[in-house]
Formats: C-alpha cells, sequence, structure tokens
C-alpha cells in the first residue's frame, strides 16, 4: 500500500490557498500583457498578415536577396565631356612642384593618375632642394584629409570671400598696428608682395616664425653676415663630420643632408668619411656614426669650445679622451673637417661658424633660406597683443596658440586684437580662436615660388584644382591691396623680371638664378649675442637635462593628421602612435620608472601579447609641468639628460584617433630647446604601440654583417664576410654551393631578374622608403591597438638593432666564448645578458621586405598555390587565391609576410583615410587594395618594373639601365637602395652583387635571396 | 445586260488637250533656266560644299535650301568662286552676308564652272522630301490577319479532348456488349514490377547512386563556374551609340575613338568632344529613302535621331546657333567589360605591342546594334589564349634577345605568351 505522505511545496500550498489553486489552473496568475507588445488587439486582428505570411515573406525575400546577390552590381562609367589634352586615363603625369610649409622645404615630383596625385618623388634636377623626407612623402594624404578648413568664415559662420575682404580691408585701413605673423616662405614673390603690402600700409610690419627653429644659428649667422639664414654644408665632401648635438640626419638646420652624407659613408678605394657624433639624445645621426659619446647638452657646450681649441675642463676624462680624438682627426682633415652643432647658444654657434669658416664643407655664400623666424620679434608681438596695441594680426602657416612656449599668453592676446585672420589650412588651435579663418590650399594646389637655397628658386604649381573653398595666401595680400591680380600673373611678373623662362622652370622644377641673392656682408645687425634668449641651463645640479627634438614622423606637428606619419615607426624607438620622455636605463632605475623584464609576479615590461609597458612622469620646467609623460627607456640616452619630440599633442581639428602624445612645446622655453626640468614618476602604466620587441642581435652577426674599416681595407673578404659552410659527407660546402641545395635550381639567366641591394653603410634609417611604399602600395593604416597587438602592415620595415655590448663584434665574440650552461661563460645567462643593449650601444639600421628568395620557403607551404614564383625573380602573391592559412607566414625565415586581419577600407573601426571618398582618392589604381583574409607583403613594386617592360615593348627598344626602380629604391636618396636587373651584365645592380660586401640575410638558410645587403663597414681603429 | 455607259467624246477631247497643254507648258518652262543636272549637282555638292553647309539646317556656313531665289545668279557665281574677293572689293551684298554669318570665312572653289555652280543650285533648289509617313503604331497580327492563332488552337485541343472522350466511350461501350456476352477478357499476368527488380539489384543501385552524385555534382559545378560570368551582358545604355553604324558601316577605325588603348591599361570610353569631331556636322541620320541610310527595322531614323540630340544636350550644343553653350552634363554609361579588381589587364601590351585585333576578345563589334560582353572574361579564356597564341617579335628589339633565348630553350621556332611567362600569377595579380 501506498504511503500517505502528503508532499508540498510551500506553506502555501499545505494549508490550501486559494492562490495556489489558482496557479494549478492557470500558470500565469495574471493575464499575459501580450497587447502590449502585439500593439492594440484591433489592428492586430484586422491585419492580413498572418504568421505564415510573414515566415514566407522572410523566406522569399531571404531567396530574392540572395540570387540577386549573384548577379554583378551595375557599374557606371562616366568619361570626360572634354577630355584635357595631357590626361590618359590610365596613365600617369608627373609635375615639379615644391613643398614649403615653414618646415619642411623639398622640391618633388608630384604622380597624378586621372588629375588626382598620388605619390612624392624626389626631382632630381634639384641641387639644393632634392631629397623628400617620409613627411614629405606623406603629405600628398594630407591633402585628402576632411578635417581641412573647407571655406571661409567669420566668427565660426561661414561666410563668402567678400565678406573676409572687407572686414580685413577696413581693419587694415583704421590705422591700428596691423602685423603680419608668418611662417618661413623663403619665397622672393612672397617676400616682394609683403614688401608692396607694407608699402601699402604702413602700419603693417612682418613678423617670421618657426615653431621648432634654428633661433641660435640664425642669430649667429645674422650677426657674421648681416642677415638671417643658415650656413649650408656639404657632408659629401667632409672627410671628418664632427657634430655636437646636431642631428644633421633630422631636422638640423633645415634637414635635408641624408643624401651626401650617405654617399660618403660608402667605402670607395678604402676610404669613408669619419663621423664623431657627442650627443644626448640618441638621434639618427648618433646612431649612424662611428664614434657615439653621450654628453648632455651642458657639456656639449665644453665639448666645442673644446674642440675649437678651448680648454676641456670640466669633462670627464673618457669624454676628454674622445674630444681628443676627434679634434685630432678634425685638424689633419682640413678644409675637409667639419663641425656642427645644435648647442643651444649664439656664442656656441658663433665657434663653429668660425671653425668651419673658409672651408669646402661649409657654405656661407649661398646659405640656406628655410629658417627665419625670430624668437624675439615673436615674443615682443606677444607683449604688444597683450597691451591691446595690435588692431589686427594676419597669421599664415602658423600655429602659435599650439607652438608657442607661452601659448597662454598669445591666446589672451588675441582676444584683445580686433581683427585676428588665421590663413591655414584647417581650424587648427589658432585659427579656432581667431575672428576669421581665411582658409589656404595645400601645397599641391598652390603657385608659387621657393628659394631653399640662394641662388636655386623651386617652383610650386598647382596638381589639382582646388578641393575645397579655398584661397592663397598670397592671393589674399592682392586682393586686400587691391590689386586686380591673380597671384599666378604676379608670380609670373616677378619671374621673368628676374630673366627666367617661366614655363620651362615651371616643367623642370628648380632653375638657377642669382636674382634674388642678398649680399653678404659685414655685420650689420641690431642682434647682440643672446639677447633676451638666455640660456636656462644650469648645468648638472641634481635635475635633468632636457633635449626637446622633432622626431622623423612628426616633424614639428604641422601634419598631426596624418595617419601614415602617426603609424610610421620612430627610427629609433619603433615606437607608433606617441611621444615620449627617453631616458637612460641608470636614471630609470634611480627614479623608479625601470620596469624588469616579464616576470611572474611583477609589473612587466612587456604585456603577455608583447605590447611594451613604460612608466609616467611629470616634467617640471620652471614651474610648467606637463603631466603623464610615458617614459621610454632609451639605450644611449647620455646620463642625467631626457629627450622628448615636440608635435604631438595637437586636439583642434585633428581627428580623434590622431589626437596622440603630449604637448611639449610648452617646455621650449625662451625657445631653447634644451632646457633643465625636474621629474617627478606618477602612477599608471602606459601602453606604447611599438613593432620591435627586440632590441639586441644577440650575436647573430650573420643578420648584420659589421666589419671595421681597418679589417675591410687590410683582410681578405672570407675573413670579414665569409659565407657560411655546411657538411655534406663530412666535406664542408659553402650553403650557395649547388652541391648542398634542396631545390633543383631554376634557369634564371633568360629575361630580366631583379635584385635589390641594400647598402648598410648608406642606410640612415630615415624612413622615406615606408613612407613611399605605404604610398605606392597602398598598405592600410591599422591603428594603435593593433600595432601593438603586432599586427602592424607595414611592407617595409627597417629593423634597428643595438649591440649588447659596446660594439656588435664584441657581442659575436661573446657567444662565440660562451662555454657550458652556467658558470662566468654560461650561455643560460649569456643570452640573457646579450638581451639587454649596452648604455651606450652601437646602432644598425636594416631595411627588410620580402627577400623575393628564389627558394622561397613560403612557396612551397602554400596549399592553395596563391604564392608562386616568377622567372623575373620576384615572389609573387596571388590575393584572390589566398585563403588566409598563414602556413607563409610562419614559414618565412624573415617575418616579412603582413596577414590582412580586418577589412580597413570602409570600415568605421579603422577611421584612418580609406574610409572616405575623399581619403581614397590617394589610392593607387594599379595596386589591388587588398581585403580582410589574406596575406600580403612587397611585390618588389611589380607594377612597376612591369610597367618599364611594357614602355620598352611599346616603344620597342631594350630596357636602359636604371629604368627598373621600386618605390623604395625611388625614395632613397643616399644610394642605400638600388634597384635593377641583374641579367644586364653592364648594370650598377650586377656590379654591386658582385661585390665584396655582398651578403645575404641567414644566408645558411639556403632561401637565395633576390634581395641582397652590403656588410657594414664602420670607420673606427680596434681599440 | 448590263450596259456600260460610254464617255462623251468631248470630255475625252479635253482631257487629251489638257495633258497636251500641260506637257508643253512645263517644258516650255524649263527652257528658261539654264538645264542643270541636280543629279551632278548633288555629287558636286558633296564634295565641295558638305563639309561646311546642309539644304534644310545651317551647320558651319548657312542652309542653302533655295539659296538660288535669294540671290542674284551671277551674284552666286561670283561669290561661290572667290567670296573674299567680292567681299574686299566692296560689294555691299558680300559685306553683308559675311556680317550675318559671323565673318567666317569661305572657302574659294574657282575651279567650279558656271555650269557646275548651276548643277549645285539645281540640286539645293530640290524640295525637301516629306518625312516618310509613320504607322499608327505597332501592328497587331491577331487583329490584322484573320482568324488568330489562339483560337486555332483552341478549336484544335478542343477536337482532341472530344475524340478522347469518344474513344474512351467507345471503348467501355465494347467492354460491356463483351461482358454481356460472356467473352472473357484475357487478364495479363501481374509481373514484377521495374522498380522493385531495380531496388533488389544492389549494384545498379550503386552504380546509378555514383552517376546520378557525379552528375550533380558536374552540373553544381558548371552552374557555379557561371556565377560572376557575365558573357552576354548587354545593357541599356543611356544613349543609344550603334556600334553597327560607327564601326560597320562607316569602318570607322576603333582606336579612332578609343584612342588611350595604344597607350593605357584602359581602352577608354571616348570623352564627348570626341563625338563632336564628326557629329559638329552630322546632326540626324541618312533615312531610309537615301542610299547610305543605316536605318533598319527595329530602329527608324527618327529614333536614332534623338539618340544624337541627347548627345547634344549632354555635350551642350545649341544646333541652331552652332555653338556650345557650356551647360554640360556627363554621360553615366554602364559599363559593360568588368574585370574584377584584382586583375590587371593592359590594353597597350595586346593592341599596340602584340598587335591583337580589337575583335578577339570583343568579338564583331562591327555588326552590334546594341554592344554587349562577347568573351567570357574568366581567367582561364586568358590562359587559354596565353597558351596558343606566339608572341609578336617582329620589328620589336625588346623582344630580340629574349626570344632567341627562351626559343633555344624550349626548343621552339616561335615562343607562345605562356613561355615568356604569360602563365605567372604576378603578371596579372598584384
Amino acid at each position: 500500500m501506498s504511503s500517505n505522505k502528503k508532499y508540498w511545496k510551500s506553506v502555501d500550498e499545505l494549508h490550501g490557498d486559494a492562490s495556489i489553486e489558482a496557479l494549478r489552473q492557470n500558470e500565469f496568475v495574471q493575464e499575459i500583457p501580450t497587447d502590449e507588445f502585439l500593439g492594440d488587439k484591433e489592428t492586430l486582428e484586422s491585419t492580413e498578415t498572418t504568421r505564415r505570411d510573414f515566415l514566407k515573406y522572410v523566406g522569399f525575400s531571404t531567396a530574392a536577396a540572395s540570387l540577386a546577390a549573384c548577379e554583378g552590381p551595375v557599374v557606371k562609367s562616366v568619361p570626360y565631356v572634354v577630355q584635357p589634352e595631357q590626361i590618359i586615363p590610365g596613365v600617369a603625369d608627373y609635375y615639379a612642384t615644391t613643398i614649403a610649409d615653414g618646415f619642411d622645404f623639398a622640391s618633388v615630383l608630384v604622380k597624378t593618375r586621372e588629375g588626382r596625385p598620388i605619390k612624392i618623388e624626389n626631382n632630381d634636377l634639384a641641387k639644393a632642394g632634392f631629397g623628400a623626407n617620409a613627411r614629405v612623402h606623406a603629405s600628398v594624404l594630407g591633402m585628402y584629409d576632411t578635417k581641412r578648413a573647407q571655406f571661409p568664415t567669420a566668427g565660426g559662420e561661414e561666410v563668402s570671400w567678400t565678406d573676409i575682404d572687407k572686414g580685413v580691408v577696413a581693419a587694415l585701413e583704421n590705422g591700428k598696428k596691423a602685423v603680419l605673423l608668418t611662417q618661413t616662405f623663403a619665397s622672393p614673390s612672397t617676400d616682394k608682395l609683403i614688401g608692396e603690402f607694407i608699402a601699402k600700409y604702413p602700419n603693417v610690419s612682418h613678423v617670421a616664425y618657426d615653431a621648432a627653429g634654428e633661433q641660435f644659428a640664425l642669430d649667429a649667422f645674422e650677426i657674421k653676415y648681416g642677415f638671417r639664414a643658415l650656413p649650408d654644408y656639404d657632408f659629401g665632401a667632409a672627410e671628418v663630420i664632427v657634430s655636437v648635438g646636431a642631428d644633421f640626419l633630422g631636422d638640423w638646420n633645415g634637414g635635408g643632408y641624408d643624401s651626401a652624407y650617405g654617399k660618403s659613408r660608402i667605402p670607395k678605394n678604402g676610404k669613408m668619411s669619419k663621423h664623431f657624433q657627442f650627443e644626448a639624445n640618441m638621434s639618427l645621426s648618433g646612431a649612424n656614426a662611428d664614434v657615439r659619446v653621450p654628453a648632455t647638452p651642458s657639456q656639449q657646450k665644453l665639448i666645442v669650445q673644446a674642440l675649437a681649441g678651448g680648454s676641456a675642463s670640466g669633462l670627464s676624462e673618457g669624454v676628454k679622451a674622445k674630444v681628443a680624438q676627434a679634434r685630432k682627426a678634425l685638424l689633419a682633415a682640413g678644409s675637409k673637417g667639419l663641425l656642427v652643432t645644435g648647442v643651444q647658444d649664439v656664442s656656441t654657434q658663433r665657434i663653429a661658424l668660425d671653425f668651419n669658416e673658409g672651408k669646402v664643407v661649409m657654405d656661407t655664400a649661398k646659405p640656406k633660406l628655410t629658417r627665419s623666424g625670430d624668437a624675439r620679434k615673436v615674443m615682443q608681438l606677444v607683449k604688444e597683443m597683450n597691451a591691446g596695441q595690435v588692431g589686427t594680426l594676419i597669421m599664415a602657416g602658423v600655429n602659435p596658440a599650439y607652438s608657442l612656449p607661452n601659448a597662454d599668453e598669445f591666446v589672451a592676446g588675441l582676444a584683445k586684437v580686433d581683427v585676428s585672420v588665421a590663413c591655414s589650412l584647417r581650424a587648427d588651435e589658432t585659427a579656432a580662436l581667431s575672428t576669421h579663418i581665411a582658409p589656404v590650399p595645400h601645397y599641391l594646389e598652390s603657385w608659387g615660388d621657393v628659394q631653399i637655397k640662394m641662388g636655386e628658386v623651386s617652383l610650386q604649381q598647382p596638381t589639382i584644382k582646388e578641393i575645397f573653398n579655398t584661397r592663397q595666401f598670397q592671393q589674399s595680400l592682392l586682393n586686400w591691396m587691391g590689386v586686380d591680380k591673380t597671384y599666378y600673373s604676379y608670380l609670373k611678373e616677378t619671374m621673368s623680371s628676374a630673366g627666367i623662362a617661366f614655363n620651362k622652370s615651371v616643367q623642370a622644377g628648380v632653375v638657377e638664378t642669382s636674382a634674388f641673392a642678398k649680399a653678404v656682408t659685414a655685420s650689420n645687425t641690431s642682434i647682440a649675442s643672446d639677447a633676451g634668449l638666455a640660456s636656462t641651463l644650469q648645468g648638472s645640479n641634481g635635475g635633468f637635462e632636457l633635449t626637446l627634438y622633432t622626431k622623423t614622423s612628426m616633424g614639428d606637428g604641422t601634419q598631426a593628421n596624418n595617419p601614415w606619419l602617426q603609424e610610421m615607426p620612430d627610427p629609433l624607438t619603433r615606437c607608433t602612435w606617441d611621444n615620449y620622455l627617453t631616458m637612460s636605463e641608470a636614471d630609470a632605475k634611480e627614479l623608479g620608472l625601470w620596469f624588469d623584464r616579464s616576470s611572474f609576479f611583477t609589473e612587466a615590461r612587456h604585456d603577455a601579447n608583447g605590447g611594451l609597458n613604460g612608466h609616467y612622469a611629470n616634467v617640471t620646467v620652471n614651474g610648467v609641468t606637463i603631466e603623464k609623460v610615458p617614459v621610454m627607456i632609451q639605450p644611449g640616452q647620455a646620463k642625467g639628460s631626457v629627450g622628448l619630440a615636440v608635435g604631438y599633442g595637437r586636439k583642434e581639428s585633428i581627428q580623434e584617433e590622431m589626437q596622440t602624445g603630449v604637448n611639449a612645446f610648452p617646455l621650449m622655453q625662451n625657445f631653447q630647446t634644451t632646457q633643465s626640468v625636474t621629474i617627478e614618476k606618477v602612477g599608471g602604466v602606459h601602453e606604447f604601440a611599438s613593432v620591435q620587441q627586440h632590441n639586441t642581435l644577440m650575436g647573430r652577426g650573420d643578420i648584420v654583417k659589421e666589419t671595421t674599416l681597418e679589417i675591410f681595407n687590410t683582410k681578405d673578404k672570407h675573413f670579414w664576410n665569409a659565407v657560411p659552410e655546411v657538411s655534406k659527407a663530412h666535406v664542408e660546402y659553402e650553403v650557395t654551393s649547388p652541391e648542398v641545395d634542396l631545390w633543383e635550381e631554376f634557369d634564371r639567366s633568360v629575361g630580366h631578374h631583379f635584385n635589390l641591394a641594400i647598402d648598410l653603410n648608406a642606410c640612415t634609417g630615415c624612413g622615406a622608403c615606408v613612407i613611399a611604399c605605404h604610398a605606392e602600395n597602398n598598405v592600410p593604416v591599422v591603428g594603435k591597438s593593433e600595432i601593438r597587438r603586432s599586427r602592424d602592415m607595414h611592407w617595409l620595415r627597417i629593423d634597428r638593432y643595438y649591440s649588447s655590448e659596446d660594439t656588435f663584434a664584441q657581442d659575436d665574440t661573446k657567444k662565440e666564448e660562451f662555454d657550458g650552461l652556467g658558470g662566468d661563460k654560461g650561455s643560460l645567462g649569456g643570452f640573457g645578458e646579450l638581451e639587454d643593449p649596452a648604455a651606450n650601444p652601437q646602432v644598425a639600421f636594416q631595411p627588410i621586405m620580402c627577400q623575393h628568395c628564389n627558394h622561397a620557403p613560403c612557396e612551397t607551404v602554400c596549399p592553395v598555390a596563391a604564392t608562386s614564383h616568377g622567372r623575373q625573380g620576384q615572389n609573387h602573391m596571388a590575393y584572390n587565391r589566398c585563403v588566409g592559412t598563414r602556413y607563409c607566414a610562419n614559414n618565412c625565415p624573415y617575418k616579412v609576410r603582413r596577414f590582412n586581419w580586418f577589412l580597413y577600407n570602409g570600415n568605421d573601426e579603422f577611421d584612418y583615410y580609406m574610409n572616405n571618398d575623399l581619403g581614397r582618392m590617394v589610392i593607387n589604381p594599379d595596386v589591388t587594395v587588398r581585403s580582410r583574409g589574406v596575406m600580403e607583403k612587397c611585390s618588389m613594386c611589380i607594377q612597376m618594373t612591369q610597367k618599364t617592360i611594357l614602355d620598352a615593348k611599346r616603344e620597342g627598344r631594350k630596357v636602359k639601365d636604371g629604368e627598373f626602380a621600386t618605390a623604395c629604391s625611388n625614395a632613397c636618396t643616399t644610394g642605400a637602395l638600388a634597384f635593377g636587373d641583374i641579367n644586364d651584365k653592364s648594370s650598377e645592380i650586377a656590379e654591386l652583387k658582385e661585390d665584396d660586401r655582398m651578403y645575404h640575410l641567414l644566408e645558411h638558410v639556403g632561401t637565395k635571396p633576390n634581395v641582397f645587403y652590403q656588410t657594414m663597414v664602420r670607420n673606427t681603429e680596434e681599440v | 445586260m448590263i450596259q456600260v455607259k460610254r464617255q462623251n467624246s468631248f470630255s475625252r477631247i479635253l482631257t487629251l488637250a489638257a495633258v497636251v497643254l500641260l506637257t508643253l507648258s512645263s517644258s516650255l518652262f524649263a527652257q528658261d533656266a539654264p538645264a542643270a543636272d541636280a543629279k551632278a549637282g548633288e555629287a558636286l555638292f558633296k564634295a565641295n560644299c558638305a563639309a561646311c553647309h546642309k539644304l534644310y539646317k545651317p551647320m558651319t556656313g548657312p542652309l542653302l535650301h533655295q539659296v538660288s531665289e535669294k540671290y542674284d545668279r551671277e551674284w552666286l557665281y561670283k561669290w561661290i568662286k572667290n567670296s573674299q574677293g567680292l567681299i574686299k572689293s566692296g560689294d555691299p551684298l558680300a559685306v553683308k552676308v559675311y556680317e550675318e554669318n559671323g565673318n567666317k570665312v569661305m572657302n574659294s572653289f574657282p575651279a567650279l564652272s558656271n555650269a557646275d555652280i548651276d548643277n549645285i543650285l539645281a540640286y539645293t533648289d530640290t524640295p525637301k522630301p516629306a518625312p516618310p509617313v509613320l504607322d499608327d503604331g505597332p501592328v497587331d497580327v491577331n487583329q490584322g490577319g484573320g482568324v488568330s492563332n489562339n483560337l486555332i488552337l483552341a478549336i484544335l485541343g478542343f477536337v482532341l479532348l472530344l475524340l478522347v472522350a469518344v474513344l474512351f466511350l467507345v471503348n467501355n461501350t465494347l467492354n460491356k456488349f463483351a461482358s454481356a456476352q460472356g467473352i472473357e477478357m484475357p487478364v495479363e499476368e501481374k509481373r514484377k514490377p521495374i522498380w522493385k527488380a531495380f531496388v533488389e539489384n544492389q549494384f545498379l543501385v550503386l552504380v546509378s547512386v555514383i552517376f546520378l552524385l557525379l552528375g550533380s555534382a558536374y552540373f553544381a559545378y558548371g552552374w557555379m563556374s557561371q556565377v560572376g560570368v557575365d558573357q552576354g551582358y548587354m545593357p541599356v545604355q543611356p544613349i543609344h551609340y550603334s556600334h553597327r553604324i560607327h564601326a560597320g558601316e562607316n569602318a570607322i577605325e576603333c582606336k579612332y575613338c578609343h584612342s588611350s588603348a595604344r597607350v593605357s591599361k584602359h581602352s577608354g570610353i571616348p570623352s564627348l568632344n570626341v563625338c563632336m569631331n564628326c557629329h559638329k556636322s552630322i546632326a540626324e541620320v541618312a533615312g531610309p529613302e537615301s542610299e547610305f541610310s543605316s536605318v533598319t527595322e527595329d530602329y527608324s531614323k527618327e529614333f536614332y535621331d534623338k539618340e544624337i540630340q541627347k548627345l547634344y544636350k549632354a555635350v551642350g550644343w545649341d544646333e541652331a546657333t552652332q555653338s556650345y553653350t557650356g551647360e554640360t552634363q556627363a554621360v553615366e554609361w554602364v559599363r559593360i567589360h568588368n574585370l574584377p579588381d584584382f586583375a590587371y589587364f593592359n590594353h597597350s601590351q595586346h593592341v599596340s605591342v602584340a598587335g591583337i585585333e580589337c575583335q578577339k576578345c570583343h568579338g564583331p563589334v562591327e555588326e552590334m546594334e546594341v554592344m554587349y560582353q562577347y568573351a567570357p572574361l574568366t581567367m582561364g579564356w586568358c590562359i587559354n589564349c596565353h597558351r596558343e597564341t606566339n608572341v609578336k617579335i617582329e620589328g620589336n628589339a625588346y623582344y630580340e634577345e629574349i626570344h632567341e633565348q627562351l626559343a633555344k630553350k624550349y626548343g621552339v621556332e616561335k615562343v607562345t605568351a605562356a613561355q615568356m611567362g604569360g602563365l605567372e600569377c604576378g603578371k596579372c595579380h598584384y
């Protein structure tokens, strides 16, 4: 008999509550409010769509959509109504023009397709203006920037140009003081025009201002020669170069010295230039130097004095010895010994100027005119503005509200100016506060002339119709003067009155003329030494000495909204999307700003995903503090010194993604780039986006082969450039021997066979090739967080290696001498030590792109044969065939393959430049824009080699030597990258291939690459 | 029985007289003017005048219809032979005519004799032919041509149905007769159904399943290979441009309009100024009455003329004043040959270097009234051609050395595009 036990679920049930009974009958006691979500009952009932119908509709529409997807879209082709004569769709046109944005000056060629400028090339006809740097290469993207000022405004409202003109002319005519605050134009026509403008309105004065200028070098030159200019130097002719704090491979003296320097570094007939560098920050110049001595700015001043023959007291013994060595070499070189300095005071600049006087390596008769700003006048202007004396302020090409050290004062003064007009490319920090914005066109949309160096005028011509409603500053001046003339005709008149054939010069881009030369006369200046700009450096009194510098990628921040530049890795720190305080390891440890290598319990230098981390610090100069500056440990940074790049931290009219870093300009007090600072650690961990995690070579001398000039001159190449050997049946063979080859050799003697030569001696690491490759090959920008995940897409990278010992040779020796696991010479601890760079390491730059191996490991593992080899030596990549297994990247010993993780074009997550119609105009139509899920890599610019071949075929001739080129070899001005056909035995590349210094990267792997390197030779005597 | 009423002889004579009179009078009238030959005039007009003049419409020069009535004939002789001389001599009429027509200088034709000019004038005097009478609309075949096909079909169907019904009834009746008379119908022995036999034969099942699967795979593959292949794509264009008329009947060289095919990767759609090179003077097509007529049954003269008007509208050409208005409107053609973005194709390589006829890939364009995609444009199609086609090396110094070496290497006399490297992925995909 079953039990009578009563089971109950709740007390209510036990007691027989009514609600329980109701629940039993009906799961939901209250009526379910279906009406609420189904709308009111009536409409629901009256509707004819039943649930089944609804499903039918869904089914049909899905089917219809998928069927429709099988149909190709209708593509429209819209030809010109009247086709311009010189434009043939599909054929590029080149125009010579000149960039002069106040910071970068270069004579360039612009490649246009169907009327769109898409790439910058070097203008070989130019002398002084030759050599576009990375920023100039990237400037083409700056034109297609939606954040540019697109129409004139007054008080934030869009107005017509007539309104602007009326307002400005009225202000000019009321007689109150008016000031033209402009960038350095270095333009004869503009100078003439400003002169006429001042003649028309005598109440106008002109102040030139450079954000990151050469105040002291300009002063020194002016005191000695009577006008503001910079001496020009010939680094190619110099046999001994001694630089004290002058980063002449960077932006010192206006930059542009790579080409001559690089060529002087290639050993010819057993000779090459010798380069000493005394500096605080690790700069490009220091990285390329034969002898680099870390020295704080205050020491640098003493070093210059000592080098010029003064006393060396106050310097440490080690530095003294190096100074003596450098002085000896300088004197021995006589007229070919060059001393340059970036020390921030006039007297030191004078010493260098006097030292080089009369030598072939310095040219003061035809000086450079790319800087002319005078800080005293700017400071005077700010005072006058605050005193309410200035009625009208017209600004062109400057952004003082951002770049002045006393920007706050300037902003306060600006509010007291009745009419302020910003003739700027964008509504930047200054323009946003001005009463009027008169937007100017990009240099690729403008007419102009630029005298980069006295005696050579470079011409500017528009390469596209103005994209926005803009007007050139010079045109505005003409309009405000009431002259009914275009600036184009004004320019033409200036040129023809100087006896220059205008059309011919515009076509060539440059013309030599002495018509605009200024006479170099004896001192007739009012400047006394250092007037009003005394140094704030107080020597090493416990604080740090800061050197403000401009980064290779960002310059003075004019192009801060350029994603190519933001993502361009710094040549030395290899860091992107940031600026940071560079500090030596010893100082960082002292201040607690040091992260240990990853360990389980501590905060680590690297995240689990490899990303680099850093501490934050506050940097204070004279009571001005910049907060939360990330700290980057920089090997080679002089102890007691720190470095910080200007040009970051811009906010106004800058896209959110590009608002990176901190603004360091407030620290540039008295326009001094060196300052005494105090540094204080603050909490938090900064995440860097760095593309290279490995700092040293760890003794792997076969990656960067290096030797000294002495060994190079005296020993056989098998000693310093030995081909690795392998053993087969106990016989040693060189790996290049067919005897030990895994593959059967393919006959490559027929047709073209392309090779790329990279000379490690000539490569300065400037990165122009990286940006040129970006522009040519539509390489996408991926953004900071993707970079941190090691998903950078650069097809061409420039690896930077530090030595762990003082030299790479010592690294090799140390590794060779490892003996056993433990102990003094044990490899276990030894390799760990080799991972850390020395305090003052040697630096090597190595551009690496796809090596186009003849025996490519990537090709054999692709399951779908998407990557294959061509007879011409190129390793092909068929994107449409690639299924994205990434085997090839895994099997590549050089790690040059890049996987496209996302759809970078037209994707809101990657809102850089491929996301809007304007930005996409820069895309090269001859190269596929890759989609998500495919592997991509350097193609050795096959679109360019194929075009060269086709041109020759069409003209029925052979290809001439020098015709074949890649984007990187075209961009390289130092001669580090050479490209050509090695089957053409008379070509330069064939000769380079037979050179003694030639080696292949990781030769022992047996991949037989078509990219080869030239062993680096350092001009050092063995100690 | 029926009598025909004879015509009055008087009225017959009258009619005859009228005819004779009319004939005579017209011949008398003709004797007034010099005997001119309009046919010869037409030939002369086309050779000398048609570049600038039309009969019924102004072109570069004014329209010439009935110009002989406007001006004195002697004056016309002088004008045509040397208009500038006439103007310079100060002839007021000449100066007036010159100024009225926008000071455009007319060529001199001293070679024309007065008789020639008479002939031309005779031609210009020919009255404008009346436009051909248009049909009111498409002719409905069903309404006109007697009994419609549908009706016939319906009747036929009905008859067939009737037949089936009759046969059924007959069969039934016969069966009834048979059973009534006790005749036994032979019953067929029930055989094993064929499907059962099939199912029981496992081998056959296996074979047919394999066959079915393979067959469906084959068809599925074939079908999927067609995705994205638009062979025969023939979109409607904003302006009906007839390649048949231009490339076919008028035999205009392809590269006259598609000039960039010689030097560029794109063949280029001609800009409208290229059209106007000819269409400045060709405002209408020749009608069906002309020996040069391009009109077909499907496309009438009016249709084509309307299309030319579309061109004029787009390019901003005012026919009345023979000048550009400056109001232009780009034509959005529908692109027919769409290669995917990842495939690189260069026209100049094929057209200029290899010397391939356009028709090889684009088909008989000169016969196409509406342009369509002739070739499949698939990779297999490209590759096949590269395999079969020899490289054209004649007279091209670029190929000399490489061809000699490759021919030796492959042991052939002529190297194909494939042997030259035309099959390598990177030649078309980068």
